[in-house]
């Protein structure tokens, strides 16, 4: 069972194979015996799990089922679950039992989705390793030696691992693409705007994206149809009516016109992924794609107006985190000073504060033109990149990551931590949807294809991948960890 | 631009993030390689260029000026870590 | 040395929106603490703000009522600082692309001149909670309640050059916004707060003084008194050859002075930025034309009308139309009883004085308007006199009667007319006083006028005060002259 797709559990669920509840039962059981090891989950919500497949089989036999009636998913445990904990990965709010839920949570509910958990995480999404969790790092499945990358390093290793068939996450730079690479599986970020951010802890906000990460395209189609869509409680997801994401995913690939950036396969780039690369867009070549080679020449500025923007949004964001109204207080405060800058040192890990205190410094007097203002006008470059870039093609391709996973512990400094997400981040900055499909191996270490849309394009993004995954096998690989404690 | 020990004690406390002189130490030299990684935005000519702000060229939408919250401060404070008569307490603020 | 006093308002007005300028939770006053902070005020991890259109509109309401421009883009900006009534850790607010520009306030001064004040630009922002320092244990207790109230503050130019124009610029303010019904302008209830830049330079000198920024000023009484005093201080500060810093001060009115703020070393830095989870507001046109179109009369128009086409002195226009209650009010008096000028009259004599002596405001007066109306109805169409008239309001004010009329057929207060029923009282009254007719015949005639006074006051007492007075004292005249 946990070998399948979304798509394929719904049909066992239809044929009344199995009942949801037998199929939690044993993700669950999965769960217990592997999640020791890999650490993909924060919180196990056990009951509540039961709870929901039960209310799902009700109403299947009812004759009510959608498409996403009783199926499991976990979720990062960055969005709000009403009476669950919700940590993002902080010893902030280790004691931060949610009152309410985000809005993804409550419309993948409403699909009738059985959430089994809360999946691990870079302490609020800042790290591409995993690395930077108060509850400690995850592993790969594929290789226990490597991070799954991050920040939804939980959600990718657990649906690598068959722990779950789907998992939910959010990239602000990355990362949902780059951890999907590392872990061998399909995730896919959304326009900015197009699913909303109620209830989802910010990081950088005007960067923020929550997206599915599954076994296939189609999987992330089918979770994408749930979860986009208007939300009168956040301002900056967008009014527009949602497509059912499955209906184009036949379209054949003939006449597409596919974008190889010259800049994604430039120095740094490792050759056997390189490799990887070519074979695909061979691959796409044979399916009727025609290539060539496009240029967006603001590449290399994305790292640094990423790291100006996105600490500056998130100094801001994360002040909320006072040990007033929620969240970890340190003990017997001296005064209203000593509570906050105690609470907030103890509180947070050593990576956020990084980034509260670059986001902080590069807002204040005297600096905020030559690096805030400036990282904004970069900014607009960058998108421009990329609009002028698909008026000559439909899709974007490239590598999501300059290697394969690396090894747990091997990056230390913080800088070249950074420059692994040379090829995601600026698809935040730009705010276009991006998706990282299993294009082959290093080793025993998956390689990720990225492909990347103009504004809304989901629906071609989605079409792209799963008719190379038809075309394809990476993405029915297994992890021998899975295999071997089936 | 050079960071300077006195740069990161004055971000560490706009910021209300306490510092040891060991911790501070060592942001100076993390944050010195991050920025200077990101001076290499001022090799790039930006002149008129309109910073971007939000990835899309939308507006904002405005809501209808209903009430549509009821009370939960019951729920509101059950995570909160010091409350009286309902109220938020802090250590006494001096005026 | 003479110096001159230099004066710059900021001018918080809380908006009278239903529900807050973020959130739908409530912006009722006097609920219990936090009852009122949804998870949006508390600013839980996850939460978002959607900006209330109620709060845009008002906005630019008040920026049309100050001939403002209104620029077609604003921008909301964050202003981020640590303190416990601020759950967010920042301000959501307006630094560089307010919703309203510059514009012009009017304002009228007590020897009834008026002069412009200029307003720099008017900015949407959200209000913080409060903090409660009674006894928790040596503990301060936080109530975000209050926390995202719209607030629009109002930033004037330097204009004011007396405590006195900027009591007066406060209340132009209070009876713009009140008029646009925008605010209740309740200072007591914090509605309406008010920080004041104060600084003074020799007369001749062009350059501005260093400013002292007086905190929280919330009543028009303390404005002129904080002025007074802080001015008092920087020219004293001057003269003994010291220096004005700048710093913000805060007004004691138990003392009657202004102290300094203790604050630290540090400079603040508010780190402002374009707040990532709102969007650039755009309003078109056709929305603000359609607030344009939609405004009422406001203080300075209104007081323009009811001197030109109600003929009211100025004074008298500018007290009638100083808020919108009173007003309204008036223009009710004046429509149900037709005389603008004895509405008038009424409403600032007998009524005003009423309201005062119990403390009243307009809009709880006992007395409604029309009742007012039809009363002095009574008295124009001679139904009574002046002096029942006064009986009736009293009757009215104490709700014994719901109508002028009922009230004066209960007391029988209609006017006697009846020349024959007048002139049966005089002959009564002339009978029945024989020694003071004596007297009148005796004194000289231009002494006469002055002793009908008594003889007319035993006649207005035998109709118990209903008799016409014009009538009586003519009669009178002709009858006791007879007898001379």
């Amino acid at each position: 069972m946990h070998d399948k797709t979304l798509a394929e559990l719904a049909r066992s669920l239809d044929a009344g194979e199995f009942s949801s509840r037998e199929l939690t039962q044993h993700l669950l059981g999965r769960i217990d015996r592997l999640d020791g090891e890999l650490n993909c989950f924060i919180t196990v919500t056990f009951d509540q799990a039961l709870a929901a497949a039960d209310a799902a089989d009700k109403s299947r036999a009812a004759g009510k089922a959608g498409p996403l009636t009783g199926l499991p998913l976990a979720l990062k445990d960055i969005f709000c679950t009403r009476d669950v904990r919700t940590t993002a990965g902080s010893r902030m709010l280790d004691n931060f039992i949610s009152p309410y839920d985000a809005t993804v949570v409550e419309k993948l509910a409403t699909a009738g989705t059985v959430s089994l958990g809360k999946t691990n995480m870079d302490e609020f999404a800042m790290g591409s390793s995993n690395e930077n969790s108060h509850y400690g790092p995850v592993k790969n499945p594929w290789d226990l030696a490597a991070v799954p990358g991050g920040s939804s390093g939980g959600s990718a290793a657990a649906v690598a691992a068959g722990l779950v068939p789907a998992a939910i996450g959010t990239d602000t730079g990355g990362s949902i693409r780059q951890p999907a690479a590392f872990c061998g599986i399909t995730g896919l970020k959304p326009t900015y705007g197009r699913v909303s951010r109620y209830g989802m802890i910010a990081y950088a906000s005007s960067l923020d994206q929550a997206g599915p990460m599954a076994r296939t395209a189609e999987d992330c189609a089918l979770l994408l149809s749930a979860m986009a869509g208007h939300d009168l409680h956040d301002s900056t997801c967008v009014a527009r009516g949602v497509p059912d994401y499955t209906e184009e995913l036949d379209t054949p690939l003939a006449g597409l016109k596919i974008g190889l950036p010259r800049e994604y396969f430039g120095d740094g780039l490792a050759p056997e992924v390189e490799a990887a690369m070519r074979d695909a867009v061979k691959a796409f070549e044979s399916l009727g794609a025609s290539v060539r080679e496009v240029s967006l020449p603001h590449t290399h500025y994305a790292i640094p107006a990423y790291y100006v923007i996105a600490p500056a949004e998130a100094s801001s964001n994360l002040s909320r985190y006072d040990g007033v109204r929620f969240g970890h207080r340190c003990d017997s405060p001296s005064d209203l000073i000593d509570l906050y800058k105690r609470s907030r040192a103890e509180g947070f890990g050593d990576e956020v504060k990084r980034r509260i205190l670059i986001g902080t410094h590069t807002l204040s007097e005297g600096f905020f033109d030559a690096y805030y203002k400036k990282a904004q006008q970069v900014r607009r470059l960058i998108r421009q990149d990329f609009l002028d870039a698909f008026e000559e093609v439909d899709v974007l391709m490239g590598p999501a990551s300059p290697t394969p996973a690396f090894d747990l512990g091997a990056k230390k400094d913080p800088v070249s931590m950074y420059l692994q997400d040379i090829y995601t981040i600026a698809i935040n900055l730009a705010g276009i949807p991006g998706m990282s499909v299993p294009a082959g191996f290093v080793g025993n270490r998956p390689v990720g294809l990225q492909i990347l849309g103009n504004h809304f394009a989901e629906a071609r993004l989605l079409n792209v991948a799963h008719q190379f995954q038809q075309a394809t096998d990476w993405h029915r690989h297994r992890p021998a960890f899975a295999e071997e404690n089936a | 631009m050079a960071l300077e020990h006195a740069d990161v004690q004055r971000a560490a406390h706009l910021a209300r993030l306490g510092l040891n002189d060991e911790d501070a130490a060592r942001y100076v030299d993390d944050l010195g390689r991050i920025l200077e990684m990101v001076d290499m935005l001022q090799a790039l000519d930006t002149e008129g260029i309109a910073p971007l702000a939000h990835p899309l060229d939308v507006t904002q939408r405005l809501r209808a000026d209903e009430v549509t919250e009821s009370d939960q401060r019951e729920r509101f404070q059950r995570c909160a870590p010091a409350v009286e008569d309902g109220l938020y307490l802090v250590p006494r603020v001096v005026e | 040395m003479q110096w001159e006093t230099v004066i710059g308002l900021e001018v918080h007005v809380q908006l009278a929106t239903r529900s807050k300028i973020f959130s739908g939770a409530s912006t009722a006053f006097g609920a219990e603490p936090n009852t009122q902070a949804c998870a949006v005020d508390l600013g839980l991890p996850g939460v978002l703000p959607v900006l209330n259109e109620a709060a845009v509109a008002m906005a630019v309401k008040f920026g049309l009522a100050i001939h403002a421009e209104i620029p077609e883009v604003s921008v909301f900006d964050r202003k981020n600082y640590f303190y416990p009534d601020l759950p967010k850790g920042y301000q959501t607010s307006q630094m560089y692309q307010p919703i309203v520009g510059a514009g012009v306030v009017e304002i009228t001064l007590e020897d009834g001149t008026t002069k412009p004040i200029r307003v720099h630009h008017a900015h949407l922002e959200e209000d913080a909670g409060k903090s409660l320092h009674e006894d928790f244990h040596g503990m301060t207790g936080v109530d975000l309640n209050r926390a995202g109230t719209p607030l629009l503050e109002i930033v004037s130019e330097p204009d004011m050059r007396s405590a006195k124009e900027a009591a007066a610029y406060l209340k132009a303010i209070h009876s713009i916004v009140t008029y646009l019904g925008i605010s209740d302008g309740n200072m007591a209830e914090g509605s309406m707060r008010c920080d004041v830049n104060v600084s003074v330079r020799p007369k001749d000198q062009e350059a501005f003084g260093t400013r002292a920024e007086i905190k929280n000023v919330n009543s028009f009484r303390f404005v002129e008194r904080a002025i007074a005093f802080e001015v008092e201080r920087q020219i004293e500060l001057l003269e003994d050859g010291g220096k004005v810093i700048q710093e913000t001060r805060l007004f004691d009115p138990d003392r009657d002075e202004t102290r300094s703020m203790r604050t630290k070393e540090e400079a603040n830095d508010y780190r402002y930025f374009p707040c990532p989870d709102l969007l650039p507001v755009v309003l078109d046109q056709a929305y603000i034309d359609h607030l344009r179109d939609n405004l009422p009369e406001l203080p300075a128009e209104k007081r323009a009308r009811f001197e030109s086409e109600l003929g009211l002195s100025a004074y008298d226009a500018s007290v009638l139309s100083a808020t919108r209650e009173m007003a309204d009010y008036f223009e009710e008096v004046k429509d149900v009883c037709g005389d603008a000028k004895q509405a008038a009259n009424w409403v600032q004599g007998e009524l005003a004085g009423a309201l005062n002596r119990e403390g009243l405001a307009i809009a709880d007066s006992p007395v409604s308007a029309h009742q007012l109306g039809e009363l002095i109805a009574r008295v124009i169409d001679d139904t009574i006199n002046g002096k029942a008239a006064k009986q009736v309001f009293q009757a009215l004010w104490n709700g014994q009667g719901a109508k002028a009329d009922d009230v004066i057929e209960a007391q029988g207060l209609k006017q006697v007319t009846d020349t024959g029923a007048i002139e049966a009282m005089i002959d009564q009254v002339i009978a029945d006083s024989p020694a003071q007719v004596a007297q009148y015949r005796d004194a000289e005639p231009e002494k006469r006028g002055k002793m009908i006074g008594y003889f007319v006051g035993q006649v207005m007492k035998a109709s118990r005060g209903t008799a016409n007075p014009q009538q009586v004292n003519q009669l009178l005249k002709q009858k006791l002259d007879a007898l001379c």
